[in-house]
């Protein structure tokens, strides 16, 4: 607690340019990452958890547009870096993993090369040297056969071993911090869990830190130390895993439980939460995006979001939590 | 490998079968009695019936194309009138003029076009962009005849810097040691600086205004093919894993964003030898294009056909060669055939 | 209708360079149509005297070896070769739309018999086949036009029956067919209309390749006759005497006739832009 935090977001907000006009996609969002910490970012589709994520990286469509925040990382801040710089720091000091892990890689390049590929930029091997500590790295995510395996292109491999092949890329160059968007979704369940577990050992291995971005909260309770929950561009609440579960302040975390299946709420007893997200193009936008649709609306809740700490690293921006 | 050869010259069977019958009608489609098209203009009707025997266009159709097919099957592509000569040998000699010109054409189209139609593409929005949309618009509206004739006009009558177009090489100069029929080769082979030269400065113009005709269908599906690429997840991918700009644009990007643009040589080459024909007119290349439109001019019909029939023949294999070739690159049609 | 014409004038607005390209055709089409009365001389008339005379106040395009007046036989070549382009244009669509919705929607038999037909017309470089068409047909206008109808019936017929397929389980298919009404009745009645949009965009787009096409065709000898006036002839005439500097022969039929491509392929990237601005490229 008393260390420097991994990644320490501060107030980012972002904007998009569209046909419409300009959407604040994500507003004041900050959290932070301890070392060998796991976070994940919850929310539904659409709530910014993966626009976070790419703005971090800096990987943003070219139609998006950080418009204040900072991102402190390795004594730097990410947002405020050329290009350049950023890419020195991607893949060595910080990496990410992506949904649909088939198109997330190279369709017509063995996957050995692609491994070595980021060992070669960042990893000081030479390209002679660089295919065998691939296979290496091929081992280390468990994949039968690597020597074989190094060899073969993503449509030969099915979505679980694209998955750790893309695990294996982040992984390689032994990064301080992974950013894991979605990296199960459309994986089956059994998969999912040996994903999962993978992750949690190398990163449990090296000390590193995860941010595990999905719309499971289950998963999310199963897998990560806290979890930050957001809505419509905004963060919500913050808190440890089993404290969230036991105790949820925001009435949207409050909802979201509800609709989980697990320990806690069986499918019969399934909620859905009513209304859907705000039409972020709307000029007026309230200063709560979910005020619209919250049942413990008050008429403060027009004024700018506050941040109530209401636990140990319990955080809620509500004006009227639970 | 040979399992890709032999599946792609499959598929080119039905297309010659299907020329072969295309070319067959072609010849029998003539108004009029088609025997007095291949007796010379004075011929008596006497003279006309021999022709008609001796062609066999007496007999019923199915057995003129049977005895079309053995002609063809033994290299037998008539005679021309004004000349006297088998048109297959006559062809045979002026292939190589009609394909040094393509080929040169398309390779300096293709060396303007890709490099153009990648950099559009990576720095969209640009001067190049602009010079990008530019021309793939104004590319498919020139008339490649007209433009031909405005680069002779400007290059040579007015400048000077080209020479006259009056075919392959200067009058003055003589041919290379005939080794495969290309200027270019032979006089490279043989150390003929020279003949190399001055091949190389006929070559220019005649190649040039086929080159801009093809440039706009590549540079389009170049540019096009490497946004769509740039968008992809692996390329997103390859950015968040740090890779040098130069690595996720030429290793990553470009080289899948080729695959369309090699298909799309099919359909240039379609119109490059069609541009040919128009071109060697323009030039006086001794071709086979300008062979066939000397043909036509003199109603001399045996050569015309022969052409169609090559032309066609041609364009069968080099869309084969494509093929075989996008099989070649893409693993993922290397490995499921 | 309404908010397909609000809709136009969006794409208008957004792009310039469309409606030049609407103003260009409207010329075009003026010259096409009236050529033959503005032209301040007859195209056939011939003046030895004044043979071979650059541009002048008297011959805004100066005059070729036969003393014609290069102005009047460019104007009123407009009409000849738009005819043309526009002849084979709608004899394309008719034989390729048709057979086209046909395979797309029937299948089976249909499908294979025009696609093998489409192919088999593929295996050609296409100028070259309708080199081959006009020789076998004969030297005259009607061939140029079958001959070019002929070369862009594959893609014509592979848009039709694209098309079909993806109407072929339609709601408004299925309406119709259970109103009663027989297949054939249906694909024409219904099917057919409903894609007359995407077949039209089609038509403006390969107006500007019809054009050249005949062009090369009659430069080359083919179809059109002198002391007929069209551009491509012209361009051949003129030809004869560029190398002697007699630049104005050749010249203005030429940018006539590049002027009147780029206008057509403006015009049916416009009309792309408002019908369905997801076929861009």
């Amino acid at each position: 607690m008393t260390a420097v935090p991994a990644l320490s977001v501060e107030d980012l907000s972002v904007e998009f340019r569209t046909r419409s006009g300009v959407v604040k996609v994500l507003e004041h969002v900050g959290f932070s990452v301890d070392k060998g910490e796991t976070v994940a970012l919850v929310g539904e589709s659409g709530s910014g958890k993966s626009v976070t994520a790419f703005a971090v990286m800096g990987i943003l469509d070219a139609a998006g547009k950080v418009t204040s925040g900072r991102a402190l990382f390795g004594g730097a801040d990410l947002l405020a870096l050329g290009e350049h710089d950023l890419a020195e720091q991607r893949g060595r000091e910080l990496s990410m993993i992506f949904q649909n892990p088939r198109t997330a890689l190279n369709p017509i390049r063995r996957v050995g090369l692609q491994i070595a590929d980021v060992l070669v930029r960042h990893g000081g091997a030479t390209r002679s040297d660089a295919p065998r500590a691939a296979v290496e790295m091929l081992k280390k995510v468990r994949i039968p056969d690597p020597e074989r395996r190094a060899e073969a292109y993503p449509f030969e491999l099915s979505g679980g071993m694209c998955q750790r092949i893309m695990i294996a890329i982040a992984l390689a160059c032994r990064p301080a911090l992974l950013i894991a968007d979605e990296p199960t979704t459309g994986l089956d369940v059994t998969t999912q869990a040996v994903i999962m577990d993978l992750i949690g050992e190398l990163a449990g291995e090296a000390g590193m830190a995860t941010i595990f971005i999905t719309h499971d909260l289950a998963l999310a309770a199963e897998y990560c130390d806290r979890i930050v929950v957001m809505h419509a561009g905004h963060i919500v609440e913050a808190a440890p895993g089993r404290e969230l579960f036991a105790h949820p302040r925001h009435p949207y975390s409050a909802k979201l439980l509800a609709a989980t299946p697990g320990e806690t709420v069986s499918l019969e007893k399934l909620a859905s939460i009513p209304g859907g997200l705000p039409d972020l193009r709307r000029p007026d936008l309230p200063a709560c995006r979910y005020s619209d649709r919250c049942e413990r609306r008050l008429d403060q809740c027009a004024q700018p979001l506050p941040q109530r700490t209401v636990g140990e690293r319990h955080v809620v921006a509500c004006w009227n939590p639970l | 490998m040979l399992n890709l050869l032999l599946s792609r010259l499959a598929t080119a069977i039905p297309s010659i079968v299907g020329v072969v019958i295309v070319t067959f009608m072609l010849t029998r489609m003539l108004p009029g009695d088609p025997a007095a098209y291949f007796a010379s203009l004075a011929a008596s009707p006497q003279a006309i019936a021999e022709i008609r025997t001796k062609l066999g266009l007496d007999k019923s159709l199915p057995e003129q194309f049977v005895g079309y097919i053995g002609d063809l099957l033994q290299g037998n592509l008539g005679n021309s009138l004004s000349t006297g000569q088998p048109v297959v040998a006559e062809i045979a000699t002026r292939l190589p003029a009609s394909a040094e010109l393509t080929l040169f054409a398309l390779i300096v189209a293709v060396a303007i076009a890709i490099p153009l139609g990648v950099l559009a593409a990576v720095k969209q929005g640009t001067w190049i962009d602009h010079l990008c949309r530019i021309v793939t618009t104004a590319g498919v509206s020139l008339p490649v005849f007209f433009t031909g004739l405005l680069f002779a006009y400007v290059f040579y009558y007015l400048l000077q810097w080209a020479p006259a177009p009056t075919g392959r090489l200067d009058v003055f100069l003589s041919p290379p040691t005939h080794i495969t029929g290309f200027y270019l080769i032979d006089s490279a082979l043989t150390g003929n600086l020279e003949a190399l030269w001055g091949a190389l400065r006929q070559l220019a113009l005649p190649a040039i205004s086929m080159a801009i005709f093809s440039l706009a269908p590549l540079a389009r599906m170049t540019r096009g093919s490497m946004l769509a690429v740039l968008g992809s997840d692996f390329i997103r991918t390859a950015r968040a894993s740090g890779l040098a700009p130069g690595t996720v644009i030429f290793t990553y990007a470009f080289r899948n964003a080729v695959l369309p643009v090699i298909t799309t040589l099919g359909m240039v080459f379609s119109f490059l030898l069609g541009a040919n024909v128009l071109v060697e007119t323009v030039f006086a290349w001794p071709g086979i294009g300008l062979y066939a439109v000397n043909a036509l001019i003199t109603s001399d019909y045996a050569p015309v056909q022969g052409f169609v029939l090559t032309m066609a023949i041609l364009y069968v294999a080099l869309n084969l060669t494509i093929d075989f070739v996008y099989g070649l690159v893409d693993p993922r049609v290397r490995l499921d055939s | 209708m309404l908010p397909l014409l609000r809709h136009a004038r969006y794409v208008l607005s957004e792009n310039p360079i469309t409606g030049l390209a609407f103003g260009l055709f409207a010329l075009f089409l003026i010259a096409a149509a009236f050529g033959p009365v503005l032209a301040p001389y007859s195209p056939l008339q011939s003046n030895a005297a004044m043979a071979l005379k650059p541009p002048s106040a008297a011959h805004w395009f100066g005059t070729d070896q036969l003393g014609r007046d290069i102005f009047s036989r460019v104007l009123v070549a407009t009409r000849l070769d738009l005819a043309i382009a526009f002849a084979s244009v709608i004899l394309a669509f008719l034989l390729g739309a048709l057979s086209g919705v046909a395979a797309g929607y029937f299948g089976g038999w249909t499908d294979r018999v025009v696609g093998r037909l489409a192919d088999t017309i593929m295996a050609f470089p296409l100028f070259v086949l309708a080199m081959g068409i006009v020789a076998a047909l004969g030297n005259e206008v009607i061939n140029i036009v079958i001959a070019t109808a002929i070369i862009n019936f594959p893609l014509y017929a592979r848009v039709a029956r694209a098309e079909a397929n993806v109407r072929r389980d339609a709601g408004f298919v299925e309406a119709a067919r259970l109103s009663g009404n027989g297949e054939t009745r249906v694909l024409l009645g219904h099917v057919l209309p409903n894609i007359m949009p995407i077949m039209m965009v089609q038509m403006s787009l390969t107006m500007g390749y019809a054009i050249l096409n005949a062009a090369g065709l009659s430069f080359i000898g083919l179809g059109v006759r002198p002391p007929a006036a069209e551009w491509g002839i012209m361009v051949a005439e003129g030809a004869n005497f560029i190398q002697s500097g007699e630049w104005w022969i050749a010249l203005f039929p030429g940018a006539t006739l590049m002027l009147a491509v780029f206008c057509f392929n403006l015009l049916g990237d416009g009309l792309r832009d408002i019908i369905d601005p997801r076929m861009r490229t």
